[in-house]
């Protein structure tokens, strides 16, 4: 949980009211100055009306250069990020053909599969000279190749249950999913911190959602038994099914979720769960089955498990485990599976290796080796975030770690001086995240090296001298810790 | 007797009646206050506090523990999958190659009318050895939403080559077709706002139209004069146009029949009544036009007129991922506001690669397009005689649609017929084609049928096969 401090509170507060005082002030001086200037939108409503897109002109375009780097070779450990420049105040940026050599702590390459990998790429690539590029037709004209129905026993195997279906993108496999489990007449009671894909495929589906305080397990009873016994809204009829949606690891708090007491509750109440496993699923875990292996809790007691495989396994797309009967039953109505693209035949090749590499059935132990990494890397990085006194998120084993920033002014101060000591770091403000809380978001993998990992300590911590975010007491530095930290390789 | 009660009530009035008439020698306001005044205030303060009480209610009694135990333990839910699981599933096809005009289905080559390959572009030699540069240089995924990391410059070579094509000044790249419309829309469009679409739009422009919460009409398909009529309803009673915006939602070709909307007269109904286009141009980009620009190229409309185009690039360049276009406003807001492209990774580098190679590709090749028109002109005359089936597709569209001529009767029974058709023709004739599929959370009305996608890369003989197996089967089933 974060706590915020008082004064910290009262001086982002500060910091907003001046940026929305001089918005307001410069929207009040453009409306004079536009006055005589015809409007030429000659009786259409404009496609942004009064104060909608004020953040976005007044708050967002000042710092945009902080967002959207463009990049010119595979998003690896080390990558190439390209300049830009601006010539009106960063409202519009134009790119250069320079590029800087920078490490990347932002790109949601857990395993190292982001770049080419020697057991990967070539298999990915004769599955391309066989295939194609795509199949040009849904999964149920002429979109199934082998490779889809090889790749769909894999992943039903790999995550322990019974059979699974794939999809060409995640946000579509939340979206189109929910609608085709429960309507009206049904109740949906996700986390308070769900994505956005959750929430659009909640309020597409025509059933009451309902949150619950992030990861808390008793509010969830209580929200449970208050809805159970009142019923449907206004005619108290019983609800036809209840749907808990929770994730397993949430990408802006690296926390993971407290899973055995919510699907203890929910085993009580006679609940169906459905579990997100976009950021743990490859990532965490003794062999990189998911939340499910790292938390001791049986595949069998979650209804529903999701999934992509953009984050561990490199490639794109997303898919659903679950019962054999859920899963026909998806594959009859699920219109993401009757109306989408199949999913290119490449990056199934991609997955599908990826997956036996982390299986181990490539004959290596490579995978084990990765899973192994990732988890050192993320809990000394972690653990020496907190020494020199940062404020950092998240449960240990997690690879996500958010520093709060607090302050708008410090969001763009830390990115652009991170990026001129060449560390590409990930800064995140409202909408993604509450207005007073901003953050910024560091992801490991498992191809950062300790001495990759020892700069960015470095540079993390003179930036974070220079701008003031170590909001928490440093703690004293033994004097042979520093040698210890560098006999490591 | 009765006159010793009669002068004792008689003395008690008398002594009321003086009580309230005597002065009580208070002077307030400079008004002398008698006795029945201060009765009279008496009276009015009762009658203050009685108005001001609350009416009596019945407590409202809160459920105890032991009553919300009893509830949750009656409580039976629903199964999460109530399907007559009586109908079995049919397996697609698994094909064993690249899904060319020729694939192979279980060992054997079938001629394959099931994938909409409109250009060819399938096994396209410079198309692949392009993506398999990309492949080594970025790896399969990006790994990243465009907003952190996952902007390649790929994708933004991409964006101006696809914005340079249609001759509009920007485009923004969506990583997958199917949820490009469905998050343009909500971008756009809010709660209070209003939108007309056509009754025969898929289900991702379907699902848009609910996300957006706007007021919805829909209009009969394709049907101008209904579409006038709503339009002529709508503005008369709209009380503030400047604040309320008004998007028509059409397709350029409509995947569910194959029809054509007629852009003209839509844009000339839409200046009227002050509606901006959003047109989705999935199934004619790079098909319609003599350089395949789209709907507006084949109708002769200017660019500027149309506010929003949204494709899907899986079916005529071959590849995979949406785009929306218009102008420099419209597409920057949508990198700000459109949830599919922020909340999302983005394109995998090789696909972006792919489509840029897809459309030189194009612009090398113009005939490509006329041999596609001329095999969708000459696989129609061959099924113009099938029996029980008839073409109700547009002449131009690359998807043949074929309804059955008297249906019977039931959305399910139409489907088991079409169906056996199909696996017939697979089975038998070795030619791959495909019914239209509906789901159950689908509201278009409009009739089921067989589709067959006809691309340039088919020659004549493929052509005259298809026909020739689909009529004798159609034969034999309908006789």
């Amino acid at each position: 949980m974060v706590r915020l401090p008082y004064l910290t509170a009262l001086t982002t507060l500060l910091s907003y009211g001046i940026l929305f005082v001089f918005g307001h002030l410069r929207d009040f001086f453009r409306k004079i100055f536009d006055w005589s200037k015809s409007n030429n939108l000659q009786g259409y409503a404009p496609i942004c009306l009064g104060y909608e897109d004020f953040y976005t002109r007044r708050l967002y375009l000042r710092i945009q250069d902080c967002f959207g780097r463009p990049i010119s070779s595979a998003p690896d450990s080390w990558f190439d990020v390209v300049e830009r420049y601006s010539n009106d105040n960063n409202k519009t940026l134009h790119r250069t053909e320079k590029t800087t050599k920078c490490l990347n702590l932002g790109s949601y390459n857990y395993l190292g599969f982001a770049a080419a990998d020697e057991y990967c790429t070539p298999r990915v690539i004769e599955s391309l000279k066989q295939y194609s590029v795509s199949t040009c037709s849904t999964r149920v004209d002429g979109g199934t190749t082998k490779l889809h129905t090889e790749l769909e026993e894999l992943v039903a195997r790999f995550v322990g249950k019974p059979a699974a279906v794939l999809f060409g993108m995640g946000y579509v496999t939340n979206s189109a999913i929910i609608p085709a489990l429960i309507g009206k007449g049904g109740l949906i009671i996700s986390d308070s911190l769900n994505h956005n894909s959750i929430v659009n495929g909640a309020r597409g589906s025509g059933a009451t959602v309902r949150v619950f305080q992030h990861n808390n397990a008793p509010h969830l009873e209580e929200v449970l038994r208050e809805q159970i016994a009142h019923g449907q809204p206004r005619t108290h009829r019983p609800w036809k099914k209840i749907i808990v949606i929770i994730e397993g690891i949430y990408s802006m708090e690296g926390e993971l979720c407290k899973l055995p007491e919510i699907i203890a509750v929910c085993k009580k109440y006679k609940v169906y769960t459905y579990l997100d496993e976009a950021h743990s699923i490859g990532a965490v875990g003794q062999t990189g089955r998911g939340v499910c292996e790292l938390l001791g809790v049986d595949t069998a007691d979650i209804d529903i498990m999701m999934g992509t495989f953009t984050k561990s396994f490199g490639s794109c797309g997303g898919y659903i485990a679950a019962s054999k009967e859920i899963i026909q039953h998806l594959k009859r109505t699920c219109p993401a599976h009757l109306y989408a693209t199949s999913m290119s035949p490449p990056a199934v090749q991609q997955v599908i290796s990826a997956m036996k590499v982390i299986l181990g059935e490539d004959g290596t132990n490579r995978g084990a080796k990765k899973l192994a990494q990732i988890r050192e890397n993320s809990n000394f990085f972690r653990s020496e975030l907190q020494k020199m006194g940062f404020e950092v998120l998240g449960d240990n084993d997690s690879p996500i770690m958010p520093i709060m920033l607090y302050n708008p002014a410090k969001i763009p101060a830390f990115s652009r001086e991170c990026l001129h000591q060449n560390v590409a770091i990930v800064t995140v403000a409202f909408p993604a995240t509450p207005l007073l809380l901003a953050r910024a978001r560091i992801c490991i993998s498992a191809a950062h090296s300790r001495e990759d990992l020892i700069k960015a300590l470095e540079v993390i911590s003179k930036v974070g001298d220079l701008v003031g975010i170590k909001y928490f007491p440093v703690e004293p530095v033994k004097p042979n810790k520093v040698e210890h930290l560098k006999k490591i390789e | 007797m009765a006159s010793g009660i009669m002068d004792v009530i008689a003395n008690a009035l008398n002594l009321i009646t003086s009580a309230f008439d005597a002065p009580t020698g208070a002077i307030i306001f400079g008004v002398p206050i008698d006795g029945h005044l201060m009765f009279e205030a008496l009276l009015v303060m009762v009658i203050v506090f009685q108005l001001t009480k609350k009416s009596h209610k019945p407590p409202k009694k809160p459920l105890t523990e032991k009553e919300i135990d009893e509830l949750c333990d009656e409580w039976v839910p629903e199964p999460l999958t109530s399907d007559s699981t009586e109908e079995t599933m049919i397996e697609p096809p698994t094909l064993e190659s690249a899904a060319g005009p020729h694939v192979i289905v279980d060992g054997k080559d079938v001629v394959n009318f099931a994938s909409a390959n409109y250009l060819g572009l399938v096994g396209n030699k410079n198309v692949i050895d392009s993506c398999v540069g990309s492949l080594e240089k970025y790896g399969v995924g990006s790994c990243g939403p465009r907003t952190f990391y996952g902007t390649m410059d790929v994708h933004l070579d991409c964006e101006a080559r696809i914005a340079k094509f249609i001759g509009m000044p920007d485009c923004a790249l969506y990583s997958y077709g199917f949820c490009t419309i469905f998050s343009v829309i909500p971008a756009f469009s809010k709660k209070g706002d209003i939108i007309v679409a056509d009754e025969g739009v898929h289900w991702a422009v379907q699902n848009g139209l609910d996300l957006s919460r706007s007021t919805v009409f829909y209009f009969k398909h394709n049907d101008m004069k209904s579409l006038e009529a709503i339009f002529e309803k709508i503005t008369s009673r709209i009380k503030e146009p400047e604040k309320v915006r008004r998007y028509i939602v059409v397709e350029a070709i409509y995947q569910n029949s194959g029809q054509i909307a007629p852009l003209n007269e839509i844009v000339r109904l839409k200046e009227k009544h002050k509606f901006r286009i959003i047109l989705d141009e999935s199934h004619s980009f790079g098909v319609l036009g003599n350089s395949g620009r789209g709907l507006a190229e084949y109708c002769g409309v200017p660019n500027e007129k149309i506010d929003i185009i949204t494709a899907g690039m899986g079916n005529a360049l071959a590849t995979d991922g949406g785009l929306c276009t218009g102008s420099v406003g419209v597409v920057n807001h949508q990198r700000l506001m459109s949830s599919a492209y922020l909340f999302t990774a983005s394109l995998p580098p090789y696909l972006a690669s792919a489509a840029i190679g897809a459309l030189e590709y194009l612009e090398a090749n113009p005939s490509v397009l006329t041999k596609l028109r001329a095999n969708i002109a000459f696989l129609l005359k061959e099924l113009s005689d099938v029996s029980g089936l008839a073409t109700v597709s547009h002449p131009l569209s690359p998807i043949i649609f074929l309804k059955l001529k008297k249906s019977t009767g039931s959305n399910k029974t139409d489907m088991h017929l079409l169906d056996s058709i199909t696996n017939q023709v697979l089975k038998e004739h070795s030619v791959l084609i495909v019914t239209t599929k509906r789901s159950s959370l689908d509201k278009c009305p409009l009739p089921l049928g067989l589709r067959l996608f006809v691309s340039a890369s088919h020659s004549e003989s493929d052509l005259v096969k298809a026909a020739a197996s689909l009529k004798k089967v159609a034969a034999v089933a309908f006789s």
